[in-house]
């Protein structure tokens, strides 16, 4: 491998001209300093989500209950699907670096198609990436703000008082009529009886939906689950506006707009990364393929893209740590 | 076309090759820190899951935990698969030394100064 050919030079002959020090072409020793740089790029604004996050005195919304839906599927599964996420990006990764490795014995079948799989993960990243974002930004079940003071009491007999503006989190089937509700459509109906509160959606299919569930932050952190009593007076004290999935101006999943904003910028400039990084992989796949590399004698350039796609990998292994999971 | 970019001598070989029997030694490598990976991840999701996240000492324990299991993953991928573990001693300083010392000075002025905009200032007129 590389840096071995002359480990037994003395050091002044090393530095003293007419060799390399560092063992190492220019290119690949400027994309090492290219990603020192972006590095620090992604540490600045992880440094600064902590920080956000220290510094905000309202509850901050946590992974588990933010991300805990797969395609497809009802129910929860907290933060499978970014571990999911986050396993196809290291196989994608393995297959770089397994191309990396056929290139080291000039085996040009070999390096296509490893660089092939490697594109189809970025590709499959991307697409996961796409399908959480319109997640996040549609929503869960909504949430809306406490217009007056609330005090609850939970299961294991602690008591909350909950201040004004407190957000409460809706449930799915709820909230998706409840938007409907809030947008001051005419259709739907507000019924509250002995203390069940439905709503109804008239036209071709009448939709009816009763509020089972009300989630707030405190209850999250120790999952407790609230009583029918209080459910109707978390919902009596409500204000007047809900929010419904996340845009850069409010989000349903805390009082907080940092949260959502952090969430698409990080998660967006790391996604921009991979996009440009499958673009990258993708020439250097062509040039692998038409033979470029078998007339240069070496596969150099699929180290140094090699480079940068481990990087990527390595950005969303923090990314995972410390947007999704403390 | 000869390139005069790349310096093909005996200082770093832009060929490095290595032979069949040598490949199945990395590739076996490759494949260990695969499962390693993947195998944290799995486990930092289940602690995530299994956990409370009340203000207790546990808590902040798993955090830390967290914070350690994900130094580790970073550390085999950049030592293994971007292979700077095999680069010489000079070139992994000049890569990780500047890195370390611009971060962590970040994180100690976030931690220590950043908090300065909360207090009352009006003190200190």
């Amino acid at each position: 491998m590389s840096g071995h050919s002359n480990d037994n030079v003395s050091s002044e002959e090393l530095w003293g001209g007419g060799r390399s020090p560092y063992g190492i072409s220019y290119g690949k020793m400027y994309m090492w300093f290219f990603l020192v740089s972006d590095a620090l790029t992604f540490s600045g604004l992880l440094t600064a989500y902590g920080f956000s996050r220290a510094a905000s005195e309202d509850a901050w919304p946590i992974g588990e209950q933010v991300f805990r839906a797969l395609p497809g599927l009802e129910g929860q599964y907290p933060l499978v699907y970014v571990a999911l996420m986050t396993f196809i990006l290291i196989v994608s990764s393995v297959t770089m670096v397994l191309a990396v490795e056929a290139g080291h014995r000039n085996d040009k079948r070999g390096v296509v198609r490893w660089m092939l799989a490697t594109i189809i993960g970025g590709v499959f990243f991307l697409g996961s990436q796409a399908w959480e974002w319109s997640h996040f930004i549609h929503g869960g079940g909504g949430s809306f703000l406490l217009a007056t003071e609330v005090t609850i009491t939970a299961d294991n007999g602690k008591e909350y008082v909950l201040p004004v503006g407190e957000p409460i989190f809706m449930d799915h089937h709820f909230g998706e009529i409840a938007e409907a509700y809030s947008n001051g459509d005419a259709s739907v109906n507000l019924h509250e009886h002995h203390g069940h509160v439905t709503l109804t959606q008239y036209g071709e299919h009448t939709h009816e939906a009763e509020l089972h569930q009300l989630t707030i932050h405190k209850y999250i952190e120790d999952e407790q689950v609230i009583s029918g009593d209080d459910i109707y007076a978390l919902w009596e004290a409500r204000s007047e506006s809900f929010t419904f999935g996340a845009n850069m101006h409010e989000n349903e999943y805390a009082t907080q707009q940092s949260y959502a904003n952090f969430f698409f910028f990080i998660t967006g400039f790391h996604g921009f990364h991979v996009f440009s990084g499958v673009v990258i992989n993708f020439i250097i796949f062509i040039m692998a393929y038409r033979g470029v590399f078998e007339r240069r004698k070496h596969y150099e350039m699929v180290e140094k893209v090699g480079l940068y796609w481990h990087f990527i990998d390595l950005v969303w292994v923090f990314v995972f740590t410390f947007y999704y999971l403390i | 076309m000869e390139r005069d970019d790349l310096i093909v001598n005996d200082s770093y070989p832009l060929n490095a090759h290595h032979s069949e029997e040598e490949g199945v030694k990395i590739r076996k490598n490759i494949i260990f820190v695969t499962v390693l990976l993947t195998v944290i991840t799995a486990v930092e999701v289940a602690m995530g899951v299994i956990f409370k996240r009340d203000e207790t000492f546990s808590w902040e324990m798993i955090k830390w935990t967290f914070v350690t299991l994900t130094l580790v993953k970073a550390g085999y991928i950049v030592m293994s698969f971007m292979h700077l573990g095999e680069e010489r001693s000079v070139m992994k300083k000049t890569i990780l030394i500047p890195y370390l010392v611009f971060i962590v000075y970040l994180v100690f002025i976030a931690i220590t100064e950043g908090f300065g905009h909360l207090y009352n200032l009006t003190n200190f007129h």
